[in-house]
């Protein structure tokens, strides 16, 4: 399908960039490699060979971990069980799982970082590459049975995002709390630094592009806002309670794009309706027009999913591929390099965070405005 | 592929938790913040509108208190203008009056010296008349006597006349 399309395209583009900056790094390495040849010919051999061997398991050289840029970015970005602190202190997280049987509640801590089984009520589990499996009675993964299991874990993404509600939350009440305190008087504190962007929201967001029926729209608005950009500051945080890279995970991406979605079609007015079903073209265009309309619907917030998603998650990869520079390398002395390049990309990610929160609210409020627009 | 699959846990909580979010926020913010910045947005318009038409009656009265000065000082300007006149007639008036009473003093005054004179050279006619009437006597007395020193006589009486 159409929306289909542009969905592998933007991960394969993600993949190519991402590949290439592998490529790079790792030409860079032989180079090192060579050089390091000269004094340890044997060593780096055998270290290539034990790669080539081993495949993407990291290998020992020198007693020391091979570092694996990929696997350790990917990991940051991706979701997990625990939530990672520092060296080897994490936090475990509630592990709840849905099972033909019934409901499963237990600490990820049983797994000791995915090295032990836990023997569950109804199942015994392994963590495999951060995911829950079921182990059959063989000793082997059961990936039949695995399936069959749903898992609804507070892992870290769920944890991070209850932190940033939790924030919102606090930070909200107290400003609407300071409002009722000081009727009618000119804002103070937090109050006057969030004020300026509700009413932004309302004034540059929702006014120009739903008209004078903005203002049933707004609380949904300026959730999203507000939600979106939490989110995105806080993962850029580099150490708990941020660094979840929670708007960057396409299952809540999808959520807030499927809002805006149920969002503008249950306010479709019937002129938003007529424009579907019954286009302004000749009769005989409706085969061509009605379907593409009708995945004009979906590829509408699956163009704002994508976007939030791939902006939030480059940014993580490009900051942790920085970071990443210093342990492939082995030196300190690129690590000033890398500072630097990680401060500009943070600079630059702090108004990227404001920014995704500005567009997602700027085209939901669009998409309402085009649904509830009166036409003569 | 793992990075773009929504797992479903996290759809499932994002989902449950979002929607709690939005009517927590919705009850207990948006609505008395966003109402609070309406309230305050319209007091804040009406306190200008009022401001704007205290200004414009500001203008109004300021312009009344120039108008009503401007007339005043016309008022006065024409009351000076006026009493100068007047000064200036009354000023006139009394000096062609003064003119006129001096004048008729003088006339008076040159009436009188006319008639004194009348009478004096009335009085000098008299006298000269009795006196020549006198010297004649005289004459005649002395004729009488000799003629010569009559004639000497006369000619010392004329003289004396003469000299007065």
């Amino acid at each position: 399908m159409d929306c289909n399309q542009v969905f592998v395209s933007k991960v394969k583009r993600l993949i190519v960039v991402f590949t290439l900056l592998i490529a790079f790094l790792s030409v860079k390495i032989d180079a090192f490699a060579q050089v390091d040849s000269a004094v340890v010919p044997v060593d780096s051999a055998v270290a290539k060979t034990a790669e080539a061997v081993s495949g993407e398991h990291g290998t020992e050289e020198h007693g020391k971990e091979k570092f694996e840029p990929t696997k350790v970015i990917m990991e940051h970005i991706a979701d997990s069980h625990m939530w990672h602190f520092w060296g080897h202190v994490s936090m475990p997280l509630p592990v709840i799982l849905y099972t033909s049987n019934g409901l499963e509640f237990f600490s990820s801590g049983h797994f000791h970082h995915g090295e032990e089984d836990y023997k569950g009520t109804y199942n015994t589990y392994r963590l495999v590459e951060d995911h829950i499996k079921v182990v059959g009675a063989d000793g082997q993964v059961d990936e039949a049975a695995s399936k069959a299991v749903l898992d609804f874990s507070i892992t870290k993404n769920v944890a991070a995002m209850f932190v940033a509600i939790f924030l919102i939350v606090v930070v909200f009440t107290s400003v609407a709390a300071s409002y009722r305190k000081r009727v009618g008087r000119a804002p103070k504190g937090l109050q006057s630094f969030l004020e300026p962007i509700i009413v932004f929201v309302r004034d540059d967001i929702a006014k120009p592009n739903i008209g004078h029926k903005y203002a049933k729209f707004m609380p949904y608005l300026l959730t999203v806002f507000f939600f979106i950009w939490f989110n995105n500051l806080l993962g850029l945080f580099p150490i708990f309670p941020g660094g979840a890279n929670v708007t960057g995970n396409i299952a809540l991406t999808f959520v807030m794009a499927l809002g805006t979605m149920i969002i503008v079609n249950i306010n479709g007015n019937k002129y938003y309706w007529k424009h579907i079903f019954r286009p302004d073209v000749p009769w005989w265009l409706y085969p061509i027009m009605i379907p593409v309309e009708l995945i004009g619907i979906i590829s509408k917030p699956f163009a704002l999913m994508i976007r939030l998603f791939a902006n939030i998650t480059a940014g993580h990869i490009i900051v942790l591929s920085l970071i990443s520079l210093i342990f492939i390398f082995e030196t300190l002395a690129i690590a000033p390099v890398s500072v630097a390049f990680v401060l500009f990309m943070d600079v630059l990610e702090l108004l990227v965070a404001f920014l995704q929160a500005f567009i997602f609210t700027l085209l939901t409020a669009l998409f309402i405005g085009m649904a509830v627009e009166e036409h003569h | 592929m793992e990075l773009v699959t929504p797992s479903i846990g996290l759809v499932f909580w994002t989902g449950i938790s979002f929607i709690c979010l939005l009517i927590l926020l919705r009850k207990f913010a948006w609505k008395p913040i966003l109402g609070a910045i309406h309230e305050r947005e319209q007091s804040i318009d009406e306190a200008l509108n009022k401001a704007e038409l205290a200004k414009q009656e500001m203008a109004r009265l300021t312009a009344q208190n120039q108008d009503l000065m401007q007339q005043a000082r016309a008022e006065r300007d024409e009351i000076l203008k006026e009493a100068k006149t007047l000064k200036d007639g009354i000023l006139n008036e009394a000096k062609k009056q003064a003119q006129v009473e001096g004048s008729k003093l003088i006339e008076k005054a040159k009436i009188e010296i006319e008639n004194q004179k009348k009478a004096a050279l009335a009085e000098v006619k008299d006298q000269v008349s009795t006196l020549s009437l006198e010297i004649a006597e005289r004459v005649l007395r002395t004729q009488l006597d000799d003629k010569t020193k009559q004639e000497a006589l006369v000619a010392n009486l004329l003289k004396d006349v003469e000299l007065n």
